[in-house]
C-alpha cells in the first residue's frame, strides 16, 4: 500500500494497546506471580513456592466453594438449557404451518421482548429485587401467597438446604431470555422446507423438535453450554448481594469468587486470593475446553 | 412432559387431520400457558418493586400484595436526595458516558488495522486482545487494584473509566474486526484513488459503513458498563468513595445497611428509579440488542 502506512498503523494501536496491556495483561500476569508469594499487602511479600496451593487444597471453605461451583455447573446449563429450548420452540416453530411457513404461536413478539428484560438488569439489582422476592415471611412476593393457601412460609434464603437452589433460580431467571434469542437465531437458519417435508410426513411436533430441530441446534447449544458453565463459575455479585452474611448461611452458597474477594479486600491475604484466583482460572479453561471436546460430535450437513 | 405422545409417526400414511388436530392443540394449549406463566414471573417482581416504592415500611411488611395505600411520590424524592440515588444515577451516566465513548474509539481504530491492514505482528495482536475475553475477572482483580493504585487512580474516575475500556476492549475488537473485515473493498479503494489518507479513510468512509455493527455493540458496552458491579466496587474505595459511587453499587448498599428500621420505601424508589431508564432503552432498542448479543455469540 501507499507511503505512511506504518506511522497509521502504530497510530491507532497505541493507545488501545498500551491501556489493554496495563489494566489487563499485566495484573493477568501478575496475579500468576502473586499466586506464589505470602504478600499482604504491607511488607512485601516472600517467594514460597507452592504453599499457597497447599494450604488451598486443605481449606474446607474452598472445598464447599467448589462443591457449590459443581452444583451450578450441571443445574444451571441444563435447567436452563431445557426452559430456553422449549420457550424458543412454541415462539418459532409452535404456531404450526401457515401458507408453507413455520410460525410462531400468538404473541411471540410479545414474548420474545418479555422473556429477555431481566438481561438487561444489573445483577447486584437482581440481588436487592429478589430479596424481597425471597423474604421468609407473609411480606416476600412468593411466601405471601405460599401462606395464602393454608402452607408454612418457606424460608428460601435462610435455610441452608435450600440457600444454593434459590440462587440458582434466579440465574436461571436471568439467563433464559439470551438463550431463548440464541436459539431462535439458530432455529430460523433451518431450513423451512425441513419442517414442511416432516409436516407431510405426518410427524407430530414432538418427533419435530426430537428429530429435526434439536440436531440441527447442536452447534448453538454446544456454544450455551460453555457459556452458562463459565456464567456458573462467575456467581459472586449475586452471592455477594443476595444471601446471608454473603455466602451464607453457614457459607452454604459460597462461590469461590466470594471467597477471593474476602480474602482480598477483607483479610488482605493478597497472596492466596491470588491462589484462588490461578486455581479458578484453571478450572475454568478446563471446563471450556473439556466440554467443547465431549460435545463434539458430527454436526448435520444441511 | 407428557403431552399426548401417541404412537410414533408412520412414514408414509399421513395421521387422521383430526388426531393432527388434537395433538397440536393440546401441545398448544400447555405452550400457551407455559409462555404466559414465564412471562408473569418476569414481570411481576419489578410490578411489585414499581408498587412498593409508594408503600411505607408497615405496608412493605404486611401482605406483599396489596396495593399502596396512597401514591407517595415522597419515596422517591428522599430516595433521590438523601440516599444520594439522584448522585448515582449521574454518576454512573458520566461513567458509563465516558468509557463508552472511549470503547468504541479505540476499540474501532484497534480493530480496523487490525482487520484491514497487514503488517508484521498483526495476528500476536488480535489474538492478544482476543484472548482476554477467555480470562476470568476475578483472576486480575488484587493485581489490578495494585496496578490502579500504583498508578495514583485508585478512587477516581480516570482509573475507573480507563479499566471499564480495557475490559471492554476485548469483545469490541473481537467483534468489530470481523465487522471490518466484511466492508467491500471498492469503496475504500475509490476514496483512496481521490486521495483520502488513511485516518480520513477510516473516519469519513468506513466508520460510516460500520455504522449497524458499531450501535449493536455500543448498546451492549452501554448495558455491560452500567450494569458493572465488581470494578467499582474494587477501584472506588476510601476517603470520599461514597460521592463517587455508581448506581449499582450505591444500590447494593442502600441494600445491605438496610434493617428493619430503615427507609425501605425509599430503596425500592430507589430500585424503580434503577430499572427503568434500562427498561426504556431496552424497549427502544430491544431489535438492535437481541440481534446484536446474539449474532456476537454465534461468530
Amino acid at each position: 500500500m501507499r507511503h505512511g502506512k506504518y506511522p497509521f498503523v502504530i497510530g491507532f494501536l497505541a493507545a488501545p494497546v498500551t491501556i489493554y496491556v496495563v489494566f489487563v495483561i499485566a495484573p493477568y500476569a501478575q496475579a500468576f506471580y502473586m499466586a506464589l508469594t505470602n504478600w499482604r499487602g504491607l511488607s512485601p511479600g516472600q517467594f514460597i513456592g507452592l504453599e499457597n496451593f497447599t494450604r488451598l487444597f486443605q481449606d474446607d471453605v474452598f472445598w464447599k466453594a467448589l462443591q457449590h461451583h459443581g452444583i451450578l455447573l450441571l443445574a444451571l446449563p441444563l435447567v436452563t438449557i431445557i426452559i430456553a429450548l422449549f420457550l424458543a420452540f412454541m415462539l418459532n416453530v409452535g404456531g404450526g404451518s401457515k401458507q408453507g411457513i413455520m410460525t410462531g404461536v400468538w404473541g411471540s413478539k410479545f414474548y420474545r421482548v418479555v422473556f429477555f428484560l431481566p438481561q438487561v438488569l444489573a445483577v447486584a439489582i437482581l440481588g436487592v429485587l429478589f430479596q424481597s422476592v425471597y423474604r421468609p415471611d407473609g411480606s416476600g412476593m412468593i411466601n405471601s401467597l405460599v401462606t395464602k393457601i393454608g402452607l408454612e412460609p418457606i424460608g428460601f434464603l435462610i435455610n441452608p438446604d435450600l440457600a444454593l437452589w434459590s440462587i440458582i433460580a434466579v440465574l436461571v431467571w436471568q439467563a433464559v431470555g439470551f438463550y431463548v434469542v440464541l436459539f431462535s437465531a439458530g432455529m430460523s437458519n433451518i431450513p423451512k422446507d425441513i419442517y414442511e417435508a416432516a409436516m407431510l410426513d405426518g410427524a407430530t411436533r414432538m418427533s419435530m423438535f426430537f428429530r429435526v430441530t434439536l440436531p440441527l441446534l447442536w452447534d448453538t447449544l454446544q456454544v450455551a453450554w460453555v457459556y452458562l458453565g463459565i456464567a456458573a463459575f462467575d456467581a459472586f455479585a449475586i452471592v455477594q448481594t443476595l444471601t446471608v452474611d454473603q455466602g451464607g448461611p453457614d457459607g452454604s452458597t459460597t462461590v469461590i469468587g466470594m471467597e477471593i474477594y474476602r480474602n482480598a479486600f477483607t483479610y488482605s491475604k493478597y497472596g492466596y486470593a491470588s491462589a484462588m484466583g490461578v486455581a479458578l482460572f484453571f478450572l475454568t479453561i478446563t471446563f471450556a475446553a473439556l466440554s467443547l471436546r465431549v460435545s463434539r460430535r458430527e454436526s448435520v450437513e444441511m | 412432559m407428557s403431552v399426548d405422545l401417541e404412537k410414533p409417526p408412520v412414514k408414509s400414511a399421513a395421521p387422521s387431520p383430526e388426531k393432527t388436530r388434537r395433538e397440536v392443540n393440546v401441545l398448544a394449549g400447555f405452550g400457551h400457558l407455559f409462555l404466559a406463566v414465564w412471562a408473569l414471573l418476569i414481570i411481576a417482581p419489578l410490578i411489585w418493586t414499581f408498587l412498593a416504592s409508594f408503600k411505607t415500611n408497615e405496608e412493605i411488611f404486611g401482605d406483599a400484595w396489596t396495593m399502596p395505600g396512597a401514591l407517595r411520590l415522597d419515596n422517591w424524592a428522599r430516595a433521590w436526595s438523601e440516599a444520594h440515588v439522584g448522585q448515582y444515577f449521574l454518576n454512573s451516566v458520566f461513567v458509563v458516558g465516558l468509557s463508552t465513548a472511549g470503547t468504541m474509539l479505540l476499540g474501532a481504530m484497534a480493530a480496523y488495522v487490525l482487520a484491514r491492514y497487514s503488517f508484521w505482528g498483526n495476528r500476536a495482536i488480535y489474538y492478544l486482545f482476543v484472548s482476554g475475553l477467555a480470562f476470568p475477572v476475578f483472576l486480575a482483580l488484587v493485581p489490578l487494584f495494585f496496578v490502579v493504585r500504583n498508578l495514583g487512580l485508585l478512587n477516581s474516575y480516570v482509573g475507573l473509566v480507563l479499566v471499564y475500556i480495557a475490559y471492554s476492549l476485548p469483545f469490541t475488537v473481537f467483534f468489530l474486526a470481523a465487522f471490518f473485515k466484511s466492508l467491500p473493498n471498492s469503496v475504500a479503494e475509490a476514496a483512496v484513488m481521490d486521495g483520502a489518507s488513511h485516518t480520513r479513510l477510516f473516519f469519513q468512509v468506513m466508520m460510516p459503513m460500520a455504522r449497524s455493527g458499531l450501535i449493536s455493540i455500543t448498546i451492549f458496552n452501554v448495558i455491560g458498563q452500567w450494569n458493572q458491579y465488581l470494578l467499582p466496587l474494587a477501584l472506588l474505595q476510601g476517603e470520599g468513595a461514597e460521592e463517587k459511587w455508581v448506581l449499582t453499587q450505591g444500590i447494593a448498599n442502600i441494600s445491605t445497611s438496610a434493617g428493619f428500621d430503615a427507609d425501605w420505601g425509599g430503596l425500592f424508589a430507589a430500585l424503580t428509579m434503577a430499572i427503568l431508564p434500562m427498561i426504556v432503552i431496552y424497549a427502544i432498542f430491544q431489535r438492535q440488542i437481541q440481534s446484536g448479543l446474539t449474532s456476537g455469540a454465534v461468530k
